[in-house]
């Protein structure tokens, strides 16, 4: 006998037994720019080297309010003046944040400047006090500073450069410079990649071909010589604001070429897509397919690869100030103060002038682990 | 094989051609000719200008035709062995670059080799350990090796070389060995010199390789073969050296493509601060002094250095890996 065939009359409602619990549900319902944040957030470093990087750069918003001195003010009695230290306790007593004051010797053999510390003499640090005026973002006067020097002394954190200037002061207001100049080639190279990407991508055949071999070209040319080359065709009498602009372009002219191959290699294989297809089925135009339909698709990724080669512009920069090729004083950059640890005898006599390298060393380092980490989440779905 | 390598060299022409194009260029686009500039400099200091000296030149290198013309003429002088001529040092270009280039390649050379010393064994141990401390220690360390502008450690690995080992600073060998004939000692006494820029030139290669191929050993280890063999029984070393380093080696040696352009980038920069008697400070001198010849002339031996680097990579890969050979590629 066989078994009676039987349906409930009972109207069936699929996700009662496939309920989703509310945290899947959370999930599957999420944007993909909020499963790449959830997956970033897991990434320890590089939400860590993420908030430095923020700081760095909330810092270049005020690095005239955090640094004690103004850029250019000289202070010609303390010339190659030592870093101070910053001490708390004067003879086992807590006094707060003070520095020893300083006398001045020439070694008459070696000619050498020496500030010996008076270890009576301490000098409170003030905090926000009224120091060297400037204009607060090119708009109003201000003589408002985190921290001054104290009343009749002195505060070289890390010490003065051969003009007697501050180099803690210098540092924080280089980076001002040499942060935005990352940014901003990124951003030129971010849309010459996209263009140039998108065309070979999308069009395929010869644009392709050329396209490929152009890339070829640029990328077995070693950087360097080229950067050095472009930038000495750069005229001696442009104003310094042109010159920034202009060694921003030549470091993007030779960066977009890893964007432009991820784009190109993506937009390959995603335009034989349906959704692809039937868009053009509708009747749009190429511009509004890659960039309504296609580009969205990986926009994460490529954002994650441009911070990767953020890296190495700032690291371009630095290489050709360095140089004496790239940024020119006044304008004042990480590697423009490099600029002065050239030779040899600063490392064996001022060593403090190589300072600027450790910001160098840390924003490179972070944007290199914050990259690593954006490039592991942009892919939410692995 | 043959036919590979023929095709090889074929395709390097037209990137030649792009290559000689994009330097002329450059050379090109400051504003007024080489001979203008060197003219008013040589007014400037108050010397007497050779006017048919310079009526020569400029007949010579055909400075008074049209661009394209020019381009044409310098790309069969080229081809001829002619390099044009230095004003700075009132010489044809090849008598200046000579000696220089040879040091540069041998830079190169060492670098490189170094480079693939110490990469290929920290890249398997971080691929087979992944994870471990040894592992993130030695990336820590890649890491440090990326981000340390070359020319500054140049100056302190040279300073602490003075202290301890008394080199003396800058140069490629000792002062007493300078243009005098190779002999053994000098020969030593470069050695004694080459390895601190080597090394300075090799840690960010070094760094960028390690990452590169522990990523590549990775991928490959996770494969399904590996997971058989391990399965089978065969011990781990074996396996290691019999399948996947194997496959790895290839990718070690197609990296010289990404390797060779920040080797001879890096030694331009440290050449400089060290004033090694390679490329370096001339081309950055003549690019200062715009003298365009030589700076033109540099741009293209770097380049076509890199180029061959490249070329002799690809030959030694498709020695090693048959898929190649026949006409396939493997992906970067």
């Amino acid at each position: 006998m066989s078994a009676r065939h039987f349906v409930s009359g009972e109207p069936f409602d699929p996700h009662s037994i496939e309920a989703l619990t509310p945290v899947q549900e959370k999930y599957y319902l999420a944007s993909q720019w909020k499963l790449m944040w959830w997956k970033l957030r897991r990434h320890r470093l590089a939400v860590i080297c993420g908030v430095i990087l923020a700081l760095n750069y909330a810092s270049i918003l005020f690095s005239e309010v955090i640094a004690p001195y103004d850029l250019h003010t000289r202070h010609t009695d303390y010339i190659y003046s030592p870093p101070q230290a910053v001490h708390l306790f004067h003879d086992g007593e807590f006094i707060g944040p003070f520095v020893y004051g300083r006398g001045y010797e020439l070694d008459m053999e070696i000619l050498k400047r020496n500030y010996p510390e008076h270890r009576d003499e301490v000098l409170p640090l003030r905090f926000f006090c009224a120091g060297d005026p400037y204009r607060f973002w090119g708009l109003f006067e201000a003589r408002f500073h985190f921290v001054c020097p104290p009343e009749n002394g002195t505060f070289f954190l890390l010490g003065t450069d051969r003009l007697g200037r501050d180099m803690f002061s210098r540092i924080t207001q280089g980076a001002r410079v040499s942060l935005t100049i990352g940014l901003v080639g990124i951003a030129i190279s971010f849309f010459f990649g996209i263009v140039i990407g998108g065309l070979a991508g999308y069009y395929g055949g010869w644009v392709d071909a050329v396209v490929q071999r152009l890339i070829e070209v640029i990328r077995s040319f070693p950087e360097l010589p080229l950067w050095m080359a472009l930038s000495a065709v750069l005229p001696v009498n442009w104003s310094p604001i042109l010159i920034f602009f202009g060694i921003t372009v030549i470091l993007a002219l030779l960066d977009w070429t890893g964007l432009a191959r991820a784009v190109r290699s993506k937009l390959l294989s995603l335009r034989e897509e349906d959704y692809c297809a039937a868009a053009e089925l509708m009747g749009a135009r190429p511009g509004r397919i890659i960039g309504r339909h296609l580009l969205p698709g990986f926009m994460s990724h490529l954002i994650a690869s441009a911070t990767l080669s953020v890296p190495a512009m700032i690291l371009g920069e630095t290489a050709l100030s360095f140089l004496g090729l790239g940024l020119r004083p006044p304008v004042t950059s990480w590697g423009v103060l490099l600029n002065e640890a050239q030779n040899i005898n600063v490392v064996a006599l001022y060593p403090w002038l190589l300072f600027p390298v450790v910001p160098v060393v840390l924003v490179i380092l972070a944007f290199n682990f914050f990259g690593d980490g954006l490039r592991d989440a942009a892919d939410p779905y692995k | 094989m043959l036919h590979y390598i023929l095709r090889r060299i074929l395709t390097m022409i037209p990137t030649l051609l792009i290559i000689s194009m994009l330097v002329f260029v450059i050379i090109q686009l400051p504003p007024g000719d080489y001979l203008e500039s060197h003219i008013a400099e040589l007014q400037s200091q108050g010397e007497s200008v050779d006017e048919k000296k310079i009526e020569f030149l400029r007949k010579q290198y055909g400075l008074d035709r049209p661009l394209p013309e020019q381009y044409g003429l310098w790309l069969i002088g080229m081809l001829q062995g002619d390099f044009g001529y230095s004003f700075e040092y009132d010489l044809p270009v090849t008598d200046v670059v000579g000696d220089r280039l040879f040091l540069t390649v041998l830079i190169s050379i060492t670098t490189i080799l170094f480079t693939w010393a110490v990469a290929f064994p920290i890249g398997i141990y971080s691929a087979t350990h992944q994870y471990s401390w040894g592992d993130y220690g030695l990336s820590t360390l890649g890491f440090l090796g990326l981000a340390t502008p070359n020319f500054l450690l140049a100056l302190v690995m040279l300073y602490f070389a003075n202290v301890y080992f008394g080199t003396s600073i800058g140069g490629l060998m000792a002062p007493e060995y300078i243009d005098t004939p190779w002999s053994f000692d000098k020969l030593v006494s470069i050695l004694e010199h080459l390895w601190i820029p080597v090394i300075v030139i090799g840690t960010s290669g070094t760094a960028g390789m390690i990452r590169r191929l522990r990523a590549n050993l990775l991928d490959e280890l996770q494969k399904q073969y590996v997971t058989t063999g391990r399965a089978k029984g065969l011990p781990p070393g074996r396996l290691l050296r019999k399948y996947p380093l194997r496959i790895a080696l290839n990718f070690f040696v197609a990296d010289i493509g990404n390797l060779l352009p920040t080797v001879i980038s890096g030694a331009e920069i440290v050449a400089v601060v060290m004033s090694l008697p390679t490329t370096g400070p001339l081309l950055l001198s003549a690019l200062q002094s715009q003298d365009m010849y030589l700076a033109g002339s540099f741009l293209m031996f770097l380049a076509v250095l890199t180029v061959f680097g490249v070329l002799v990579s690809d030959i030694l890969l498709a020695l090693l890996d048959p898929r190649i050979r026949l006409g396939g590629g493997i992906d970067k």
